[in-house]
């Protein structure tokens, strides 16, 4: 895998596609659960790139990353397999969690990603946890957690981030500010003005950041990631972005109009980049496109990948609830796999 | 070696603890066996926990795996979890079960979940020490027995000893087990006395009940507290009635074919454990009997625990709705 980095002209270039692979994956899955191909739920991270792929360039592999329900572009940023994450769409067996997670629970913990979640407000915990372990084992690991502005008012956050300040641990509380929780605007959810403000009370740095620059994330996350390694604890960073598409897919969006998504669409993440690429003559129009066509193939395969895996057997339902094997599950699994999974 | 040693009263390789002492000595010897075990709560290290049982662990292992905690719950069980999934082996402490209502999101959701939401891609070793029961004037948010939510939950094991030796075997496993594992411990019996293998290699299995005293006409299947007051009951209604007692020791999974086996022999069933009486222990038990034992039952299936009432300040109502040997009595003798 190349490294995404904002120095070297690969590291950008590789910035670019993670961010293009995001828009395409989220555009597909959004054409493929209005087909009705895609059961669910699914929540698109289109306009929000820069966030994702600019924090997980500036953390190293091993780091550890906590997600949310709109987390397809977390998976993508810290490297995940597109096609592995469309066939747990699918709900196929060759998915990440072998179609039993879907959209809102994708996982890989080898890969440091410790999972999409489904309740809001969920993840910072988990992560204050990763860096707990990675503090005890005196390794240089680092946990970021993803989390929505909305999250911002859960208190199990609050608690999270003051534990890992109390605490030194080494973890980076990211919360991506694309100004709704569902249909609620973010004025109407909290008291203060930039919600990075909320790190003074735990006396630990807070920014706020232009989540639409790619480079202004990297930055405060590489600069977050340091202070944590050096035992300093955690940082918050407020990424300022949008969400070009509705809540879910299927939303009709009454609380905004067209108009203000056109404001933020001047400055579309991925344009920005790529015009700044172009200024620095590091990237070519004719370059641009062959990279655009890659990626589409890239997602093209990922949906034959998908399309064409084994739905999982209706025995494996009872599967990995346990590690140790549990008699009143195993009654089933055992009358599954013998009839096939018809009657209980 | 438990510091508080003294030989076993009678049986080898023993020595006799109370509950307490046996579950600090669990604690110990999981911690020494493996560095991956640290254990965190509220007040766990300088204070010793509320009920002292952890006393003395912060010298032995310092405050990095003695963990005092902020008053967090819902933070810091996250973080177990999170630290679980990423190869720590935490153990938590809730003062009281009254407080799993804090942290009970990331109980449910993450904890309980994470591995089958995965698909299998994560362990999930975190151990829940938490205290129940009244009996000591501690009022309703402080007396609660709420181990049937948890064993209740899929992809939670829960267990709730009730002898010393059962509390020190239990937890070792619970710690040793890659599962998530609620321990309850009756906040009642922590004094109670009795002889616990020294080996620290010794463990009982999740999922095991054991046959506590041995009877032919009634089967008494209890949990914490109420397996010592079965076996008072059993010994005052000795030469009347030979009254078997089972500790269940494991809530989920169920030791379904010890009692069953009892049930055959005996015909007669009394379920008594400290939860509210419906949707309860008693109930699941039943319905195993139901199951599998049928037609060996010779009377109505009996059951004892709190009326379904929270657990009053007051001595003289907490003893009126908290079960006791009297009542397990009144139940056998209701079959008998
Ligand atoms: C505990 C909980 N409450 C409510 C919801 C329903 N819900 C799902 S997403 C969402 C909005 C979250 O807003 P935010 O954190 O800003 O994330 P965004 O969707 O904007 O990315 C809500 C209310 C939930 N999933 N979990
Ligand atoms: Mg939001």
């Amino acid at each position: 895998m190349v490294t995404a980095d904002v120095e070297t002209a690969d590291g950008q270039t590789e910035i670019l596609r993670r961010m293009l692979t995001i828009r395409e994956f989220d555009s597909t899955a959004g054409q493929l659960f209005a087909d009705g191909e895609i059961p669910g739920f699914v929540h698109l991270y289109i306009g929000e790139e820069a966030v994702a792929v600019g924090a997980c360039a500036a953390l190293d592999e091993d780091d550890y990353i906590t997600s949310t329900h709109r987390g397809h572009g977390h998976c993508i940023a810290k490297g995940l397999d597109p096609a592995r994450m469309m066939a747990e769409l699918y709900g196929k067996r060759d998915g990440y969690c072998n179609g039993k997670g879907g959209s809102m629970h994708i996982a890989d913990v080898d890969a440091g990603m410790l999972g999409a979640n489904g309740i809001v407000g969920a993840g910072p915990p988990l992560a204050a946890g990763a860096a707990l372990t990675a503090q005890l084992q005196g390794d240089e690991r680092v946990a970021l957690s993803f989390c929505g502005d909305g999250a911002v008012a859960q208190g199990q956050v609050h608690e999270a981030i003051n534990l890992a300040a109390t605490w030194d641990l080494p973890s980076i509380f990211l919360v991506e500010n694309n100004q709704f929780g569902e249909g609620t605007p973010v004025e109407k959810q909290h008291n203060v003005e930039n919600l990075s403000e909320t790190a003074e009370a735990y006396d630990i740095p807070g920014f706020t950041v232009d989540g639409m620059d790619v480079v202004a994330v990297y930055e405060a996350v590489a600069e977050a990631r340091k202070r944590a390694v050096a035992g300093d604890g955690p940082t918050l960073v407020e990424a300022d972005t949008y969400r070009f598409r509705g809540h879910f897919e299927g939303d009709h969006q009454p609380y905004r109009d067209e108009d203000d998504i056109e404001v933020w669409r001047e400055r579309d993440p991925i344009e920005a980049f790529k015009r700044r690429l172009i200024d620095a003559g590091t990237l070519t129009e004719d370059g641009y496109e062959e990279l655009k066509s890659e990626v589409e193939a890239t997602i093209r395969e990922a949906v034959s990948f998908a399309e064409s895996a084994d739905d999982p057997a209706p025995y494996e339902a009872y599967d990995d609830m346990f590690a140790a094997s549990i008699p009143e599950i195993e009654q089933f699994a055992r009358k599954a796999r013998t009839d096939g999974g018809e009657s209980r | 070696m438990s510091t508080e040693a003294r030989p076993g009263a009678g049986t080898p390789g023993t020595e006799t603890m109370t509950v307490r002492e046996a579950i600090r000595a669990a604690l110990r010897e999981e911690m020494e066996r493996d560095d991956r075990v640290f254990l965190m709560g509220e007040d766990v290290a300088t204070f010793g926990g509320v009920f002292d049982v952890s006393d003395g662990l912060l010298d032995e292992f310092g405050d990095e795996r003695i963990r005092d905690t902020p008053i967090s719950e819902a933070g810091f069980t996250g973080a177990g979890v999170g630290a679980a999934a990423t190869g720590s082996r935490p153990v938590i402490e809730i003062m009281f079960s009254d407080f799993l209502g804090v942290p009970m999101e990331q109980i449910m959701n993450q904890m309980a979940k994470m591995r089958y939401m995965f698909g299998g891609k994560t362990d999930m070793p975190v151990t829940v020490r938490t205290t129940e029961g009244g009996g000591m004037g501690a009022a309703s948010q402080h007396s609660g027995t709420v181990h049937t939510w948890f064993a209740h939950f899929p992809g939670l094991l829960a267990v709730t000893p009730g002898t010393p030796a059962a509390a020190k075997g239990l937890l070792k496993s619970a710690i040793r087990s890659d599962d998530p594992v609620f321990f309850f411990e009756n906040k009642m019996i922590y004094e109670q006395e009795g002889d616990v293998p020294t080996d620290p290699d010794f463990t009982i299995p999740l999922g095991e009940a054991h046959v506590e005293r041995e009877g032919d006409d009634v089967t008494v299947v209890a949990t914490q507290r109420l397996v010592g007051e079965s076996l008072s009951a059993a010994d005052e209604l000795d030469g009347e009635v030979s009254v078997e007692v089972i500790d269940l020791r494991s809530l989920y999974p169920l030791d379904t074919d010890t009692l069953v086996e009892s049930v055959e022999k005996t015909g007669r069933l009394v379920v008594a454990d400290e939860s509210p009486l419906s949707y309860g222990v008693h109930a699941e038990v039943m319905a195993r009997i139901n199951d599998r034992a049928f037609f060996s039952l010779d009377a109505p299936m009996q059951r004892v625990g709190v009326p379904d009432t929270h657990i009053p300040f007051s001595p003289a109502l907490e003893a009126e709705v908290l079960p006791d040997a009297d009542d397990v009595r009144a139940a056998v003798e209701n079959v008998t």
